[in-house]
């Protein structure tokens, strides 16, 4: 296990790259599903302004 | 009475634009100014010794005309817009690429022609020896000549944004990089006495390139900005 | 042959429903690619003879740079088809595309320099790959300044597509251009560290990346194309009756 934390000498950089790759792939996915949530509530909103009015 | 032909109509939209350019000397000088400021700029910021200046002329040239005529090409559209006549040549019924190519070479005329004049004084100014000026002035025609091209784009899209400015450099920069590559260093060859007939060819096929495709990208542009 | 199936896709409800099923069809293999390539990558493949571990960051830094160029070609692609067959739906996928591919340059960029400290020295070089990537990074920033500072959503569409295409079209010029500069005035000693020689067990893992990160982008496209659609047909009869579901 150490073995592969170390990288032979590079972990400090190795590591890192997967780290940022990890939150860029986990940003897309978390901010794609908000936008989503919150376009659908302004639908939402919006659809019942009408059929109230 | 006869419909204009195209190339009349052209002709018609290059000297009036000359016109309205000789009517405001201001507008058309400011380009050239800044062109002399921001190249002063370099020696003032890096130090007066001229040897070094002559290692950077090239680049320092370019990216003083670069930002120049970011300023200038503004003028290409902003006036017909706010003056409706945009809206005519888009009525006009003449071929609207054929129109802003014609637009794009008086600004060209206007704008480029003049920087491509003063840069061999402000060549000097950096080091450069004389011998290279027939370079500094071909290389900076032809670029100067593609950034009109892009810029006609870019103020096009941006026609009447807030910041407008700001956003057609941030567009038009990126897009130029490559002529700004192959420019300074033609400039470069040509100041250590090389000879800079490959990066100026370059440079050529790239001018040939933006004046066939800009314009109609271009109206396509204008089009849409002016609906 | 029937092309019925096809014009459906331009519809905004149809489109709407059929994303919602589709994403799971991209985003279940593409997470299971993604871990299969990271076991290869960290675990099973061999350390490489010239640059040890370190070149183990090629498993995300060449899927992010593909991604970066695919989606942009993506993006200009659906904005030429916006354009030319005014099809607003095309428009909807350029915009939701440029965030995606915008942020996979930028993790291409980081990788690209944090691999750059150990093998050449610096935190950055002026390499040609990573130019080039940077230049594409102000190509995605200008595209969604300009869809952004147009109020008008058309408008914006339509100005933000031109862009997108002109930028394509200068894509390889820049590429080719960036490449020269970089040939013409890097040191010598700066090309031993470019791409390591991939033998088998090390390249497999990074198709496994490749293709997971595609189908990735195909997920995350896809519900950003639900959230584009909800926000442009806004007022349209089907919504209300598509959100009571």
């Amino acid at each position: 296990m150490n073995d592969i934390l170390d990288m032979g000498r590079y972990g400090a950089f190795v590591w890192p790259c997967f780290a940022l790759a990890a939150i860029v792939l986990a940003w897309n996915v978390v901010a794609a599903r908000r936008l989503h949530a919150a376009a659908r509530q302004q639908a939402l909103r919006r659809a019942a302004a009408r059929a109230a009015s | 009475m006869e419909p204009t032909g195209i190339f009349r109509a052209a002709w018609l939209a290059y000297r009036r634009d000359l016109l309205l350019a000789f009517r405001h000397w201001g507008q058309v000088a400011q380009p050239l100014i800044f062109f002399g400021i921001v190249a002063t700029l370099f020696p003032l910021a890096l130090g007066p010794q001229l040897a070094e200046l002559r290692e950077i002329a090239g680049g320092t040239l370019w990216v003083a005309a670069l930002l120049a005529s970011l300023l200038g090409v503004e003028l290409l559209f902003r006036a017909d817009h706010t003056d409706g006549t945009l809206e005519q040549l888009l009525i006009s019924g003449q071929p609207l690429a054929l129109l802003v190519l014609a637009k794009g070479l008086a600004h060209w005329t206007v704008c480029g022609l003049p920087l491509v004049l003063l840069a061999p004084l402000v060549a000097a100014g950096l080091g450069a020896p004389p011998a290279a000026n027939g370079t500094v002035m071909l290389s900076l025609a032809l670029g100067t000549g593609i950034l009109s091209a892009l810029g006609a784009i870019g103020s096009a899209l941006t026609l009447g944004l807030r910041r407008g400015s700001l956003l057609l450099g941030l567009l038009v920069l990126p897009l130029a990089m490559p002529a700004l590559i192959f420019g300074a260093r033609a400039i470069d060859l040509a100041i250590h006495g090389d000879g800079a007939r490959g990066p100026l060819l370059l440079l050529s096929a790239m001018l040939v390139l933006s004046v066939t495709l800009a314009p109609p990208a271009a109206a396509a542009a204008l089009r849409i900005s002016a609906e | 042959m029937n092309w019925t199936w096809f014009h459906k896709l331009a519809s905004p409800p149809h489109a709407y429903r059929i994303a919602a099923r589709l994403v799971p069809w991209f985003a279940w293999p593409a997470g299971a690619l993604i871990v299969a390539g990271l076991y290869g990558g960290l675990v099973l493949a061999p350390a490489d003879y010239q640059q040890g571990d370190a070149f183990r960051i090629v498993y995300v830094h060449a899927p992010s740079a593909w991604l970066s160029m695919f989606v942009y070609a993506t993006m200009a692609v659906a904005a030429a088809i916006g354009l030319v067959w005014r099809i607003k739906l095309a428009h909807a996928v350029a915009a939701a595309s440029a965030p995606v591919g915008a942020s996979f340059t930028f993790l291409a960029l980081a990788t690209g320099a944090i691999w750059g400290k150990p093998m050449w020295g610096t935190w950055w070089v002026w390499d040609a790959r990573l130019t080039s990537e940077l230049i594409l990074l102000f190509l995605y920033a200008g595209v969604m300044a300009l869809r952004a500072s147009i109020d008008d959503r058309d408008r914006a569409d339509r100005a933000a597509a031109v862009l997108a295409v002109v930028g394509v079209v200068n894509l390889p010029i820049i590429h080719y251009s960036v490449y020269w500069w970089n040939t013409l005035h890097q040191p010598a000693t700066l090309t031993k560290f470019g791409k390591p020689s991939m033998s088998g067990d090390m390249l497999w893992p990074l198709l496994l990346m490749l293709l997971g990160f595609t189908l990735y982008y195909g997920a995350v496209l896809l519900i950003r194309l639900r959230a584009e659609i909800l926000k442009r047909e806004r007022d349209a009869a089907w919504l209300t009756t598509e959100l009571a579901r």
